[in-house]
C-alpha cells in the first residue's frame, strides 16, 4: 500500500485510481472509505446525497478487492467508487427520485445501467440528490433539501442532476450516473465545473431509469475530465432487450476517440445560441475555446441553426405530455406515499399525489395532462410532434456541413439559490441550448472551459450527430489538453 | 394572457390528473397554465403543413420477445413495496359500490 | 307502443390471445396462479420497467385480421390509454388507437331467414389486459392480483350492422368459431377469454340517422349479452315513447336483476388523452410477413364443413356439430388420421361423447385434445406451418398432426384439467372471506374432458378386430373419456376382452342349453323368442365377453343336433 493520505487519493482521477488499485498500491476498500469520509465531512453542507450506503459500499469494495485480485475484474474502472443519481433503480437502495411520493421505495431489481457497472466492479456509494423526478434545472426542488454548489454554497448546482455533479465536483465520488432529459447533466456539470456526457438516444439503456420524459430521457456519465466520462459511458453503454428504444450499436469504442487531434474537424457555431440572454462572460468563454480549436487544426466558422426559439415550447409540451403519463402510476397502491386519510379511492389517488408531488411535478402533470386531453391534442401535442420533426431536420442540414456543434450550455452561470423557482417560465428558458440536443436524440457533452469573475464555472457544449459520440469526444480531449484541471476551493490541494 | 383558464378547466385536469389543489393553488394554478400555453402557442408561428408528427427520432421497429416464459413467482418482490397488501394482494379501497 | 321501432347494435368484442407469455414481458399467461404469482416489474407498473412487445402476440392479431377480411395497417403503433384504476397498474392502458393493426374486414352470419348477412368489423386492436379486483368483505376493501394484467387482448371492433340479439349471437358464433381454428383463443365466454361489450341504439324503422347509443358492460354469458340486448332496447324505446333523450354513456348490466346502471362518476372524464407510446417502437409488417401468416392459416370452418362432407362422406348435421367446436373436430381429425375410420370416430363422438358431455353439463369446447397442445391443433402461427399448410390437401395436415399427437405418448390423465382451472377461485378467494363477490370471470370447477386421439383410434381397433364387443367398447369408452385411459390396458387389466377360446365357449353353450329345457322345448315347438334368451343366457355366464355372433352360431347348431 501506498503511503496515501485521503485528500491524495481523492484527487486521483477515477482511471488512476483504477490503476492504482490494479497495481495494488490503493485498496478499494481505502478508496471507498476515502469517499465516504469525503461525503461525512462535505455532505452536511452540500446535500449531494439523497442515501448513502456506508455499510453496502464496504461490503462491495471488499467483495470487488477479492475478485480484481483473483483476475475476474479488470475494467479500467474497477473498485472506483461512483455515485448514481437518484432516479436510477439500485437494488437494495432507496429510488426516491427526491420525491416524498417514493420517499420509502426500494426496487427490488436493478436498472441496466446500474448493472453495467456492478458487472466491471463499481463500487456504489449511495444515490445523489436531483430535482424532483427530474424536473427542474437547480436541485432545488429537492423534497429532500436543495443541493449546494461546491464551488459557492450560495449558488445552485444546476439540475437537475445536480447532486451527482456536486457529489464528482467535491471529490464525493470519483464519478457518478446522471441522466438528461433536456440538459440535467450537460447544465449542471457546466455549473459544477465537471465533464458529463449525454449520449445519443438509445446508447444506454432505460431499464429502470423512472421515466420522466420517456422519448428524451437518456442515462449518461458525469466525470472529472474527459477520459474519465468515457471509460465510464463505455462502462454503461450497451444493447438491453428490456428497453425497446435501445439500440444495437456496434461502435461503442469511445476511448479510440481521446487523441489530441483535431485537424480537419468541421465546427460549426450557431449565431442563434450566441444572440440576446447569453452573459457576455459565458459568451467570451465559449469563443475563446473554438478559438483554441481553430489554433489546433479544427475548421470552426459560425451558422444559422434556425428553429432556436421554437424547441422551448416544443420540448415542454412533449416533456409535459409524457411526464402526465409516466408519472400517472404513482398512486399509493402499489408502493411509495399513500395519504392518511381518504375517503373512497379517487380521494386516496387525489390525496395521496397531491401531497406526494411537489409543486414543480405538480404543475408540469397538469400542463401535460392539459395538452392531451380532448380538444387540444392536435393543437398542442401533434403541433410540438411536427416542429420536433422540423429541429430534427434542422440538426441533419447543420451536420451535413459540420462534424460538431459548439456552443454555451447554458445562458449564464450557476445563479443563486433562491432566485430561479418563482418564475418557471424564466427559468425553462436557461434550457435553450440543451433540449434541442434531446429532441433530436444527439449525443452531447459539457466540458469546463474557464469561469465567471465570480469564479463560477463555465462549460463548453459540444454537439454531435447521431452515434458521433467520437467527434465530440475528439473535440473535448483536445481542447482539455490545453487547460489546467481545476477544482472547487474547498477541494483544491 | 391570452389563454385564460377557467376553474372548470382545472378542476376538469384535475381529474384527469387526480390532483387536488387548494383554492390557492389553483388561482396560482390558472395564471401559471395561462402563460405557458400562451408560450406554448408561439408554436403557431411556425408553417408544419405536411411536416409529420414524429414520435420516434430513430426508425427503430419491430423490437420483439418471443414467446418464452422467463418470470418465475416474484410476489414478495412485488408486493416488498406496497402501503397495505392483504393474502398477497395489494388493498385499496372498495372500487364497487 | 305506437310506433316501431328498429335496434341497432355494434359490439367490441375483447379475445384473449393464447400465447405463453404476457404482451409486454415474460410472465405466464396461465390461469389458477395465486394472486400476484404470475407478475414482475412491468406488468406491476414498477416504476422504471419498460415494455417489450411479444411477436405472437402481433401473429395472433394478423391471423384473426386475414381470417375476419380485415385490411393490415402494414406499419401499427400502440398508444397509450391513460385512466386511474387500480387494476390498471400504469394507470394507462396500452392500446392501439391512432394506427391499430387491422381494419375494414367483415364475417358473414346466417340470418335466422336461413339467408347471410355481412357485419363489417371496424377494426382490430391489440392491448393488455388489466388485473384483477377481488372485493373483501371483512375489512371493506378491494384487493388487487395483477396476473391478468399484461395477457394479450384483441379487441375486434365490428360496424353497428346487427338489428337482433339473434344476429349478434351469429356473429359471436362466428368470431368464437374462426379465431378458435386459428388457434389465437380459446374464446371461452363464461371463463372470460371471450367478452363482449354492447353498443346499441334504437330508431324509428325508416329513419335514416342513429339513435343515440349506450354501451353495456359487464356481460358473461351469451344468455345474459341477449338478456341485455333485450333488456337495453325496450328501456331506450320507453325513453322515447315518453318523449326524454337516451343519453350516451356506459352502462353495467346486472344479469340478477336483469337491469343497467350508468356508471356515472364525477371521477370519469371518459377522457383518456390517448398519445404513442414512447417506450415502444412502431411495427412494421412486411408483405412477406403477412404472406407467410396467410400461407399458415389453417382450414376453417366453412371450409371444413366442406370436407367432412365430401372427404369423410359425414352427414351434413353430424359435419356441423363436429365443426362446431376446434376442440371436437381437432379430436376427429386427428383419430381418423390413426385408425383411417371417419364413419366410427364420428359415432363415437357423436353419440357417445356427447352424450358424456351432457350427463357432466358440459359443452364440445370443454374437451381438450390430449398431447396435442403443442402440436397441429394449435398456434397456426407459431408452428402450424407445416402441418396446416398443406393447401387442398387438408386430409395430409390432419394427419401430419395426428401423428405427432400419438407420438407424444399422452401420459397426462385429467388430473391435471382440474388443476388447470379449479384452482384458480380457491387461490383467488384469499381465505374464504372474499370469495363470494369475484366470480365473475370464470366458472367454478370448470373440469375439462381430456383424452388422446390414440386411445379412441385404439378403441376402435379393438372392436374392429373383435377384441371387445359392443357393450364392452361403451364402458371402455367412458373410461377413456373420464381419465384418458389406454383401452388395451384397460381392457386387460380389468378381463374385459372377449372370450375367444371356442372350448369354454361350447362347454358353457351345453351348460345353458341343460339348465334350461324348457327353453329348448319352446324353441322347438317354434317359439323364436326362446333363441334369444338362450343367447342372452350365455352371454351373461360369459360376463358378456363373447362374441355374440359366435353364441349364436353355436346355439344354433346344438340345437340343430338335438
Amino acid at each position: 500500500m501506498g503511503e496515501k493520505g485521503n485528500e491524495s487519493i481523492l484527487h486521483l482521477t477515477a482511471l488512476e485510481l483504477g490503476k492504482r488499485i490494479k497495481a495494488r498500491e490503493i485498496g478499494v476498500a481505502e478508496a471507498t472509505r476515502a469517499c465516504l469520509e469525503r461525503i461525512r465531512s462535505a455532505d452536511g453542507e452540500l446535500r449531494s446525497f439523497i442515501t448513502v450506503d456506508e455499510a453496502g459500499a464496504l461490503a462491495a469494495a471488499d467483495a470487488v478487492q477479492g475478485r480484481i485480485d483473483a483476475g475476474e475484474l479488470t475494467h479500467p474502472l474497477a473498485g472506483v467508487p461512483v455515485a448514481i443519481k437518484d432516479n436510477i433503480c439500485v437494488k437494495g437502495l432507496p429510488a426516491t427520485c427526491a420525491s416524498k411520493i417514493l420517499w420509502n421505495f426500494k426496487p427490488t431489481y436493478q436498472a441496466q445501467a446500474a448493472q453495467n457497472l456492478l458487472d466491471i466492479g463499481a463500487v456504489v456509494l449511495g444515490k445523489t440528490n436531483m430535482d424532483e423526478f427530474a424536473m427542474g434545472s437547480t436541485t432545488e426542488t429537492s423534497a429532500f433539501g436543495i443541493t449546494r454548489n461546491p464551488w459557492n454554497p450560495d449558488r445552485v448546482p444546476g439540475g437537475s442532476s445536480g447532486g451527482s455533479c456536486a457529489a464528482v465536483s467535491s471529490g464525493e465520488a470519483f464519478y457518478a450516473l446522471g441522466s438528461d432529459t433536456g440538459g440535467s447533466i450537460r447544465q449542471p456539470s457546466s455549473f459544477c465545473g465537471v465533464t458529463g456526457i449525454k449520449p445519443t438516444y438509445g446508447t444506454v439503456s432505460r431499464y429502470g431509469l423512472i421515466a420522466y420524459g420517456s422519448s428524451l430521457d437518456q442515462i449518461g456519465p458525469i466525470a472529472r475530465n474527459v477520459s474519465d466520462c468515457v471509460a465510464a459511458l463505455e462502462a454503461i453503454s450497451s444493447h438491453d432487450k428490456k428497453d425497446s428504444t435501445s439500440v444495437d450499436r456496434e461502435d461503442l469504442d469511445f476511448s479510440s476517440a481521446l487523441v489530441d487531434d483535431v485537424g480537419g474537424l468541421r465546427i460549426g457555431i450557431p449565431e442563434d445560441y450566441l444572440g440576446e440572454g447569453l452573459d457576455p462572460e459565458v459568451k467570451k468563454a465559449v469563443l475563446a475555446a473554438a478559438d483554441t480549436l481553430e489554433k489546433k487544426g479544427a475548421k470552426v466558422e459560425r451558422f444559422s441553426l434556425s428553429l432556436v426559439e421554437y424547441a422551448i415550447p416544443c420540448y415542454y409540451t412533449i416533456a409535459m405530455a409524457e411526464a402526465s403519463s409516466n408519472l400517472s402510476r404513482f398512486d399509493g397502491v402499489k408502493y411509495g406515499y399513500r395519504a392518511a386519510d381518504y375517503d373512497g379511492l379517487h380521494q386516496m389517488y387525489k390525496k395521496s399525489r397531491s401531497e406526494g408531488f411537489g409543486p414543480e411535478v405538480k404543475r408540469r402533470i397538469m400542463l401535460g395532462s392539459f395538452v392531451l386531453s380532448s380538444g387540444y391534442y392536435d393543437a398542442y401535442y401533434l403541433k410540438a410532434l411536427r416542429t420536433k420533426s422540423l429541429v430534427k431536420q434542422a440538426f441533419d442540414r447543420a451536420f451535413a456541413k459540420y462534424d460538431v456543434i459548439l456552443g454555451p450550455v447554458a445562458p449564464t452561470t450557476a445563479p443563486e439559490v433562491g432566485k430561479s423557482l418563482s418564475d418557471p417560465l424564466q427559468m425553462y428558458l436557461g434550457d435553450i441550448y440543451t433540449i434541442a440536443v434531446n429532441l433530436a436524440g444527439l449525443p452531447a457533452m459539457s466540458v469546463p472551459c474557464g469561469k465567471d469573475p465570480a469564479g463560477m464555472p463555465i462549460g463548453l457544449h459540444l454537439i454531435g450527430d447521431c452515434y458521433k459520440e467520437r467527434n465530440i469526444i475528439r473535440a473535448a480531449y483536445a481542447y482539455e489538453r490545453t487547460r489546467a484541471a481545476e477544482l472547487p476551493p474547498g477541494f483544491a490541494a | 394572457m391570452a389563454n385564460i383558464i377557467s376553474d372548470e378547466t382545472i378542476e376538469y385536469v384535475g381529474i384527469l390528473a387526480k390532483l387536488e389543489l387548494s383554492d390557492e393553488e389553483k388561482e396560482a394554478a390558472k395564471q401559471d397554465m395561462g402563460k405557458m400555453l400562451d408560450y406554448f402557442d408561439q408554436l403557431n408561428r411556425l408553417d408544419t403543413t405536411g411536416v409529420e408528427p414524429m414520435s420516434h427520432v430513430f426508425p427503430v421497429h419491430n423490437v420483439f420477445r418471443e414467446d418464452i416464459v422467463q418470470n418465475g413467482d416474484d410476489r414478495d418482490e412485488i408486493l416488498a413495496n406496497a402501503p397495505k397488501k392483504k393474502n398477497g394482494a395489494f388493498m385499496v379501497p372498495k372500487t364497487v359500490e | 307502443m305506437s310506433k316501431s321501432y328498429e335496434t341497432v347494435i355494434g359490439l367490441e368484442v375483447h379475445v384473449e390471445l393464447a400465447t405463453k407469455t404476457k404482451i409486454f414481458c415474460a410472465c405466464s399467461t396461465a390461469f389458477g396462479g395465486a394472486p400476484n404469482t404470475h407478475t414482475c416489474p412491468v406488468c406491476t407498473g414498477m416504476p422504471g420497467s419498460l415494455p417489450v412487445l411479444n411477436r405472437q402476440v402481433v401473429e395472433y392479431a394478423l391471423a384473426v385480421g386475414l381470417a375476419t377480411n380485415c385490411g393490415i395497417n402494414q406499419t401499427c403503433k400502440f398508444d397509450r390509454k391513460n385512466y386511474f384504476y387500480p387494476d390498471n397498474p400504469q394507470n394507462y392502458q396500452i392500446s392501439q388507437l391512432y394506427l391499430p393493426i387491422c381494419h375494414d374486414g367483415f364475417v358473414e352470419i346466417e340470418t335466422a331467414q336461413g339467408g347471410t348477412k355481412k357485419v363489417g368489423i371496424h377494426e382490430i386492436h391489440m392491448e393488455e389486459d388489466a388485473g384483477k379486483l377481488i372485493h373483501d368483505e371483512w375489512e371493506d376493501c378491494s384487493l388487487v392480483d395483477f396476473n391478468r394484467s399484461g395477457v394479450p387482448l384483441i379487441e375486434i371492433v365490428s360496424e353497428p350492422d346487427m338489428r337482433s340479439a339473434d344476429e349478434v349471437m351469429a356473429y359471436l358464433d362466428k368470431l368464437r368459431l374462426i379465431i378458435q381454428y386459428l388457434g389465437a383463443s380459446d374464446c371461452k365466454l363464461q371463463e372470460g377469454s371471450m367478452r363482449a361489450d354492447v353498443n346499441l341504439s334504437v330508431r324509428e324503422v325508416g329513419a335514416a340517422k342513429l339513435g343515440t347509443r349506450t354501451e353495456m358492460k359487464n356481460l358473461n354469458s351469451f344468455k345474459a349479452i341477449a338478456r341485455a340486448i333485450e333488456g337495453e332496447r325496450r328501456r331506450q324505446i320507453e325513453l322515447l315513447e315518453e318523449g326524454k333523450p337516451v343519453i350516451q354513456e356506459t352502462r353495467r348490466w346486472d344479469d340478477n336483476k336483469e337491469s343497467s346502471y350508468a356508471m356515472r362518476s364525477k371521477e370519469d372524464a371518459q377522457d383518456y388523452r390517448y398519445f404513442p407510446d414512447p417506450d415502444l417502437t412502431p411495427v412494421v409488417i412486411s408483405d412477406e410477413w403477412l404472406e407467410a401468416v396467410r400461407s399458415r392459416q389453417p382450414e376453417l370452418r366453412t371450409e371444413k364443413l366442406e370436407r367432412y362432407k365430401t372427404q369423410y362422406a359425414i352427414p351434413e348435421y353430424d359435419a356441423l356439430i363436429l365443426t362446431g367446436s376446434k376442440a371436437l373436430s381437432d379430436l376427429f381429425e386427428e383419430t381418423v388420421a390413426l385408425c383411417q375410420k371417419p364413419k366410427e370416430v364420428s359415432n363415437w363422438l357423436m353419440v357417445e361423447a356427447m352424450r358424456l358431455l351432457k350427463e357432466a353439463g358440459k359443452e364440445a369446447d370443454d374437451l381438450v385434445v390430449s398431447g396435442a397442445a403443442g402440436g397441429s391443433s394449435t398456434a397456426p402461427a407459431a408452428s402450424a406451418g407445416e402441418a396446416g399448410a398443406g393447401d387442398g390437401g387438408g386430409a395430409a395436415g390432419g394427419a401430419g398432426g395426428g401423428t405427432g399427437a400419438a407420438k407424444a405418448a399422452p401420459q397426462t390423465t385429467n388430473k391435471d384439467a382440474d388443476k388447470g382451472d379449479g384452482s384458480g377461485m380457491a387461490s383467488g378467494s384469499g381465505g374464504g372471506a372474499a370469495g363470494g363477490s369475484g366470480g365473475g370471470e370464470m366458472t367454478g370447477g370448470a373440469k375439462r374432458f381430456k383424452f388422446s386421439p390414440a386411445h379412441l383410434a385404439k378403441l376402435i381397433e379393438l372392436v374392429d378386430r373383435g377384441a371387445i364387443n359392443r357393450t364392452v367398447a361403451k364402458t371402455v369408452f367412458e373410461e377413456v373419456f373420464a381419465s384418458d385411459v389406454d383401452p388395451e390396458a384397460y381392457v386387460e387389466a380389468h378381463g374385459l376382452g372377449m372370450v375367444t377360446d371356442t372350448g369354454a365357449l361350447l362347454k358353457t353353450v351345453d351348460e345353458v342349453i341343460a339348465q334350461n329345457p324348457q327353453s329348448v322345448a319352446d324353441y322347438k315347438g317354434g317359439k323364436e323368442k326362446a333363441f334369444g334368451f338362450l343367447v342372452g343366457q350365455t352371454m351373461r355366464a360369459m360376463k358378456g365377453k363373447a362374441d355374440p355372433a359366435a353364441v349364436n352360431a353355436m346355439i344354433k347348431e346344438a340345437l340343430g343336433k338335438m
